[in-house]
């Protein structure tokens, strides 16, 4: 499955660890959240990065206290019509200041791209090839936003606002 | 009338060719069926019983000419020539091709009209009263609020993959003619104490398979604030709302499971960190949309016209009037609705060639304006009284003036087992058989207002529950079988209908019916007394008694 960050289709440094895996000595592991929780301490102290899959039914809020710590945050569309990691996405981007790497799992398709960018995530493990190499594409196909998100996109609203008074100082 | 910018034209026409991709790779193969439902879903595109389902959004009701006429070229272009006006201010069209339907948006999308979020699990399009902005004695036109959440909704990135669908209406005036208590946010304009524009906010209302009426969630929320309470609502919502049952993921579903407080005091929380971002609205904001509507220059006419007065003479025209012309903000202006239920006729059908001509209409007597209602008929917004006469002429002729709106045969159906795959049961040939009982101009004014509305399914888009007699179509043992309620109400005293026994069969119900409104005859206090208040002051029993005893 390819992931796609910083617009590009690059290797995935991160190792899904699973609820009964050994944990590896070194290199980037990815944790399920239960695990995560269980064991943060011991995990957070090994040498590579951590990140954590949350899913899309558990609370965010009780990740909060981890965000300086974890370099990635994995969060789940189980299918894509299941949309409720769009809220969890935006409370860590504009709620909790969370900058690290916010990556989409799940049934990602380039359907969801512009959508999912709006929402903070910055990276994606897309479903199929030809979806992952259009991403570029695919993001820019709209350019006009009616939604304020953190992701600092203008608004239909404030351009309105804008051209308004650019009149108004030519006038 | 609000006039797109090229930012709103941007918006559809982007939108139009990612569909045109979307479709594509469906043909190609590239996409799934499965994939594929979701996407065309929210452009409006159901797979039918016959052939795919086109629903194109009239945004609160408000057309222009052009726009008509360019849902007349599709219906003629792309349809079989006609289309089906909804109970939400939507057109339908039966016949689509999925190849043509990029092409169709295309040419809708020239005149400012999509179909985004008609269908799905998002949020529906925002619909209002169709008398807006002409309408006497309302606190302010409710369009305007209507295009900012309209705006707001349309491809929300955090609110696109819902529970369940969620639809939200608006009204601005005491009588409630945008049933917004049967919707997921009903939001009723009026003005606090200090004279400042807000709304009081309900949630939780919906028909379907578990009915409620919407509970006020907060008695006033300022103007500036709409968009974040409304984000609160659906943030809320978006996290909690079930997702392990379609019947049960409908947000009146939470609002009963959490009750009334518990949930809105989740709402509150999340609305205190969200109130003061930059979803709080400017004044200077709200002018902007607020100029971008257009209202016609009204003349100074008399009360009453030398045209009226010689008319009045006309029996046919004088029924017309007085059943179909409505009182406007105006002096020497009209509300005229136009009857979309002519004996036998389908509910909420228009033709190609009436499009047009009502298009033609409106431009010669309602500044180029047309409403859609959610009764499923049309209205000329802004007639002077003396052109009155002239315009039922032509209506007349193209069998558009028929006498009967808000009477016994003004029916609300859905498309019922002859068009939809959902559908237990034909809600059309019931809705058809009725207006022929009950064709008799004079009887049905003698029974007065009157709302029957027909379901072919227990979901309800026939909204039966709210009828003042609701017929709703099930299947038993392999049979169409009616349900039949009395008592319910869509308007600002709304209520649920009360079944009145066993179902009947469909050869039955337009006797039952007549059982009915004998029964009623006989019990009002007064020619004035409604069915429905007869209904309220009696109850079921003597309605069941009559219908039963013979059968």
């Amino acid at each position: 499955m390819p992931l796609v960050n910083g617009g590009k289709i690059v290797d995935d440094s991160f190792v899904k660890l699973a609820v009964d895996m050994p944990l590896p000595e070194g290199g980037d592991i990815l944790v399920p959240a239960e695990r995560f929780v269980s064991d943060a301490d011991a995990l957070l102290k090994r040498a590579g990065k951590v990140g954590v899959i949350w899913p899309n039914n558990r609370d965010i809020d009780e990740l909060v206290p981890y965000l300086g710590k974890v370099a990635a945050v994995a969060l789940v569309f189980p299918t894509f019509r299941d949309g409720r990691a769009y809220s969890q996405a935006r409370l860590l981007r504009e709620r909790y200041n969370y900058r690290g790497e916010l990556r989409a799992t799940g049934q990602i398709l380039r359907d969801q791209f512009v959508f999912m960018l709006r929402a903070g995530f910055d990276s994606f493990e897309v479903k199929k090839q030809a979806d992952a190499e259009a991403f570029m594409q695919t993001a820019k196909r709209y350019s006009v936003f009616y939604q304020p998100t953190g992701d600092g996109r203008v608004t239909a609203l404030h351009r309105r606002m804008q051209l308004r008074h650019s009149e108004g100082v030519g006038t | 009338m609000y006039a797109y910018d090229e930012i709103d034209r941007t918006l559809v026409n982007e939108r139009v060719s990612e569909f045109r991709d979307q479709v594509k790779r469906r043909l190609s193969g590239e996409l799934t069926e499965d994939e594929f439902k979701i996407l065309r879903l929210q452009n409006g595109v159901y797979l039918q019983l016959h052939a795919y389902m086109f629903r194109v959004a009239i945004p609160y009701g408000t057309l222009a000419t052009n726009q008509l006429r360019a849902l007349a070229h599709v219906a003629r272009k792309y349809d079989r020539g006609y289309g089906h006006f909804t109970t939400r201010q939507n057109i339908q069209f039966n016949w689509i091709k999925l190849a043509e339907l990029p092409d169709a948006l295309a040419d809708l999308a020239k005149v400012g009209i999509h179909a985004m979020q008609t269908s799905g699990n998002n949020m529906r399009n925002v619909t209002s009263d169709q008398w807006a902005g002409v309408a006497p004695g309302e606190i302010e036109d409710p369009r305007i609020w209507s295009e900012l959440i309209r705006q707001h909704t349309t491809l929300h990135p955090e609110f696109s993959f819902l529970p369940r669908k969620f639809k939200i209406a608006i009204t601005a005036s005491d009588h409630d003619r945008a049933a917004i208590k049967i919707h997921d946010i009903g939001l009723r304009l009026i003005r606090n104490e200090k004279g400042e524009t807000g709304f009081e906010v309900l949630v939780g209302g919906g028909l379907g398979r578990t009915p409620f009426i919407a509970k006020t969630i907060k008695h006033f929320v300022h103007g500036r604030d709409i968009l974040s309470y409304i984000e609160a609502i659906l943030r809320v919502y978006n996290q909690y709302g079930r997702r392990d049952n379609i019947y049960k993921a409908r947000i009146k579903i939470l609002v009963h499971e959490l009750g009334i407080e518990k949930f809105s005091r989740e709402v509150e929380e999340e609305w205190q960190h969200i109130r003061n971002s930059s979803l709080q609205i400017d004044d200077e904001v709200i002018e902007d949309i607020r100029s971008r509507f257009t209202y016609p220059a009204y003349e100074k006419l008399p009360h009453m016209p030398d045209e009226l007065r010689q008319a009045a003479a006309d029996r046919d025209f004088e029924a017309w009037r007085k059943n179909s012309v409505a009182p406007h903000k105006v002096q020497g202006y009209s509300i005229v609705t136009i009857s979309l239920k002519p004996t036998g006729g389908p509910p909420g059908d228009a033709t190609a060639e009436q499009m047009d001509a009502l298009a033609d209409l409106a431009d010669k007597y309602s500044f180029g304006e047309i409403r859609v209602g959610h009764e499923q008929n049309l209205a000329l917004p802004h007639v002077a009284k003396r052109d009155l006469p002239a315009l039922w002429k032509t209506l007349d002729k193209l069998g558009l003036a028929t006498p009967n709106v808000n009477l016994i045969t003004d029916i609300i159906a859905c498309p019922g087992l002859d068009y939809c795959s959902l559908a237990n049961a034909r809600s059309i040939p019931i809705a058809q058989e009725l207006t022929r009982r009950f064709a008799n101009h004079e009887l049905a004014n003698l029974i007065g207002r009157l709302h029957i509305n027909i379901s072919g399914c227990i979901n309800a888009c026939g909204h039966h529950h709210v009828g003042h007699i609701g017929i709703l179509g099930v299947e038993k043992n392999g049979e169409e079988v009616y349900q039949i309620t009395i008592g319910g109400r869509a308007d600002e005293s709304a209520a649920l209908g009360n079944l009145i026994g066993p179902g009947v069969k469909f050869d039955e119900v337009a006797d039952v019916i007549e059982d009915i409104v004998e029964a009623y005859l006989a019990l009002r206090e007064r020619p004035e007394e409604l069915f429905i208040d007869t209904v309220k002051r009696l109850g079921v029993e003597p309605f069941k008694e009559r219908v039963y005893a013979t059968r």
